[in-house]
């Protein structure tokens, strides 16, 4: 469950007479939302009037697409539950790729649409779509509003749901005739309670007891941490876990920033394109615990070869993750935070020192393949520039990336040391992301220093939120990892198509004029000595800054698992003497 | 193999198409559905039979809880129960005839619903094997139409309809068995 964001605390009140649409806002209010993404039209103008009267700021996006990657950075940067809004029809139908989203990544979130009113509902009328039908399988709950008096246990309920139990993303339609409508509202009177809802587990003391034998009999463990140690606040407890077992920790894509990145225990991101070392190490194990993660087959490579010696415990608070992919000897279904809670007491320090040395071992050897240690070639590669980043603004950025080999490297090369410093998308992977999940990343923490990491491609497939970000005056820096192509697809076409290079290679604009053009800085980087005084002025200029980094189009991400193999038949980067 | 679920949900608009999209995208195979209502105001009760073996049971069972609406999932698969299909057979009848499929309805204590001039309607309820049998044997007469509900089932003893309005702990369902192995019998109340 997350936590710490319990909506402000209500003060009984009478129930009063409002419109449908004041319905909304005083729900909102009352659930402490300060920020809004959304994009009106006309099935939800009855909304949006009645929204002066509220103390709710509105993010006016230029895409559906974008409000609800804004609000899904928002609730990831700030913890809270990002509230989106759009009309019927078009405004609900894109929103879709930002609700699946969410929805794979356990991103709390509640949407509100517009619909026709009630009496043209399956009429075909204009904008007329059912976005409940549409948003069945990518949601976690819906609703269809067609009466005022439904709107405020609605969007209660859909509260607490997005934001309880694993979180998700929660759609509430509301008919424009149920907006206009006026109802009782009563707040205390929609405390939610859905009957068939149950989103606290507690594991049996048996296997508490099984896993902490487990634990405590183990001799080469491996924690793998996933994303839901952050969204159940368990980081501090996971820490505690480890030091006290010397138990190293491996993390998922989406559990990066959980463990701190300079942690003696630390061994950096597992899966298809993790870390060589990481691999290794999960495949040598003979325990794994698996906090707060879901075997992704971007995690586990061929699910049957995962860590074939490993007895497996997995800690899930969705028991319909335990024994989906990875079949485990133990699961412990509840909160991640609370499990740890109730094993900690329970297990026993331990000497790893002979594993550790030993993953020591595999790690000196896969590093002396990074590209980090390869001598100078005059060219700039994406990795470079990645590291550099890292290093100019001292691992304290929140970066938020775009999906491609960008991703990836900033995995492997960013070293994040705190929670919620890095938003990227795990499990949709859609390109377009990161620039309005910034810009709602940045909203929800102003304080941080935001970075969009992105990619040429997925940038310019929401750059129109440049617009937004000006509107809204809030600075982002965007940092395009240009290659000139569709870097990931290219990677997949070198390796598996022969390297025929289909609709991939990208005539570009030039991103320095773009940027100027919405009145950002822009900065274009062509050698690597120029990224780190970049990202200087960048941080030293009061506006948002745009650095075009022009880097090697003809590098791929390595280590890399081929889809179907093994998580330790990785293709690796070849030796410098065989690189071009 | 099948497994049969008992499943308690909501009676609410799109609760069917609800499961039914569970059941499509996760490629569960439905071989029946009935639904209906209970004697709980509220409350609508399923009998799905999937075509899965006991580990895919358990995912079902576990998916099914996560629908909001679904208030409790009973695998009955491996537990005494009943189960019934009802079906309506429209048969040739010609005076010649007419007797002999009348003494056959006696056999399968299944009952004349409806006479005409040149047909019979039967009505007929038991196990999925009976009611084949039946229509097996009315095949050389003539079946002009024929209709099925698919399996209703309900486990022995004292098992009770959830009720929507208060939530109770008999109300919660059990938690999904993590652990590989038979199924027990489902707790039914706590």
């Amino acid at each position: 469950m997350t936590r710490g964001i319990a909506p402000r605390a209500a003060r009984r009140r009478a129930p009063q007479t409002l419109t449908g649409a004041q319905a909304v806002w005083e729900c909102l209010t009352r659930e402490g939302v300060s920020h809004v993404f959304g994009y009106p039209g006309g099935a939800i103008l009855p909304v949006y009037d009645a929204m002066t009267a509220y103390p709710v700021h509105h993010v006016l996006a230029r895409h559906e697409q974008g409000a609800v990657h804004m609000a899904d950075g928002f609730a990831r940067a700030g913890g809270g539950v990002g509230v989106a809004m759009a009309t019927s029809g078009p405004g609900a139908t894109n929103m879709v790729t930002g609700i699946a989203t969410a929805m794979m990544d356990s991103s709390p979130l509640v949407c509100i649409t517009g619909q026709v009113s009630s009496g043209l509902i399956g009429s075909d009328a204009f904008q007329e779509t059912d976005i409940t039908g549409v948003t069945l399988p990518i949601t976690k709950h819906n609703y269809l509003v067609t009466e005022a008096d439904e709107i405020g246990p609605a969007l209660r309920e859909a509260f607490y749901i997005a934001r309880s139990g694993r979180p998700g993303p929660v759609l509430v339609d509301i008919t424009k005739d149920a907006q206009q409508g006026t109802c009782r509202f009563d707040w205390d009177g929609a405390a939610p309670k859905p009957p068939g809802y149950r989103p606290d587990h507690r594991p049996r003391a048996a296997e508490v007891r099984h896993a902490l034998d487990l634990i405590n009999g183990a001799a080469r463990p491996v924690l793998l941490v996933g994303h839901g140690v952050i969204l159940g606040g368990a980081e501090g407890v996971v820490r505690a876990f480890a030091e006290r077992t010397t138990i190293p920790v491996a993390m998922t894509l989406l559990g990066i920033g959980a463990f701190p990145g300079s942690h003696p225990l630390n061994l950096g991101m597992m899966g298809m394109h993790g870390e060589a070392w990481v691999n290794e190490a999960v495949q040598q194990a003979d325990l794994i615990v698996a906090l707060g993660m879901r075997f992704d087959d971007r995690v586990t490579g061929k699910p049957d070869t995962f860590a074939p010696g490993a007895r497996k415990i997995h800690v899930e608070i969705d028991p319909a993750e335990v024994n989906k992919i990875v079949p485990v000897d133990v699961g412990l279904i509840g909160d991640v935070r609370d499990v740890l809670e109730t094993l900690l007491p329970g297990v026993e320090p331990n000497d790893h020192s002979a594993w550790l040395a030993r993953i020591g071992e595999l790690r000196r050897h896969a590093t002396a393949r990074s590209i980090q240690n390869f001598d100078d070639d005059g060219r700039l590669y994406a990795a470079h520039a990645i590291h550099d980043l890292w290093e100019a603004t001292r691992g304290r950025a929140l970066v938020v990336t775009d999906v491609g080999q960008h991703q990836m490297w900033e995995a492997q090369y960013y070293r994040h040391e705190s929670t919620r410093s890095l938003i990227t998308s795990g499990g949709l992977g859609p390109m377009g992301f990161a620039l309005p999940a910034a810009i709602g990343a940045k909203l929800a923490r102003p304080d941080a220093a935001v970075w969009a990491v992105v990619g040429d491609g997925g940038f310019q497939m929401t750059m129109a939120e440049l617009g937004t970000m000006v509107q809204e005056g809030v600075k982002v820096d965007v940092a395009i990892i240009n290659n000139g192509c569709l870097g990931m697809v290219r990677q997949l076409q070198e390796f598996f198509y022969g390297a025929r290079y289909q609709a991939t290679p990208l005539v570009n604009p030039d991103f320095v004029t773009l940027a100027s053009a919405y009145g950002i800085r822009g900065i274009r980087v062509t050698e690597r000595s120029g990224v780190v005084p970049a990202v200087g002025d960048a941080a030293a200029h009061d506006g948002p800054v745009l650095l075009d980094i022009r880097v090697q189009t003809d590098d791929a991400v390595y280590p890399m698992v081929a889809a179907g193999a093994g998580l330790d038949q990785m293709i690796r980067r070849p030796a410098q003497e065989t690189i071009r | 193999m099948s497994s049969t679920f008992v499943v308690y949900v909501e009676d609410k608009p799109g609760v069917l198409n609800r499961v039914a999209s569970l059941f499509r995208r996760r490629a569960f195979n439905i071989e029946s559905l009935t639904v209906g209502h209970t004697d709980t105001p509220g409350v609508s009760r399923m009998t799905i039979v999937v075509g899965t073996d006991r580990d895919g049971a358990r995912q079902v069972e576990a998916h099914l809880y996560k629908l909001v609406n679904v208030l409790r999932v009973d695998d009955v698969t491996m537990t005494p129960a009943v189960y019934r299909d009802l079906a309506m057979i429209k048969v040739t009848a010609t005076p010649e005839t007419r007797s002999h499929i009348m003494q056959l309805v006696d056999v399968y204590r299944a009952r004349i619903v409806d006479v005409a001039p040149d047909s019979l309607m039967v009505e007929v309820t038991g196990t999925e094997d009976k009611i084949d049998s039946l229509l097996d044997v009315l095949r050389p007469y003539g079946v002009i139409e024929a209709v099925r509900t698919g399996r209703v089932a309900m486990a022995r003893g004292g098992a009770r309809t959830p009720r929507v309005r208060r939530p109770s702990a008999a109300l919660r369902g059990p938690m999904p068995r993590v652990h590989a192995g038979p199924a027990g019998p489902v707790p039914l109340s706590a």
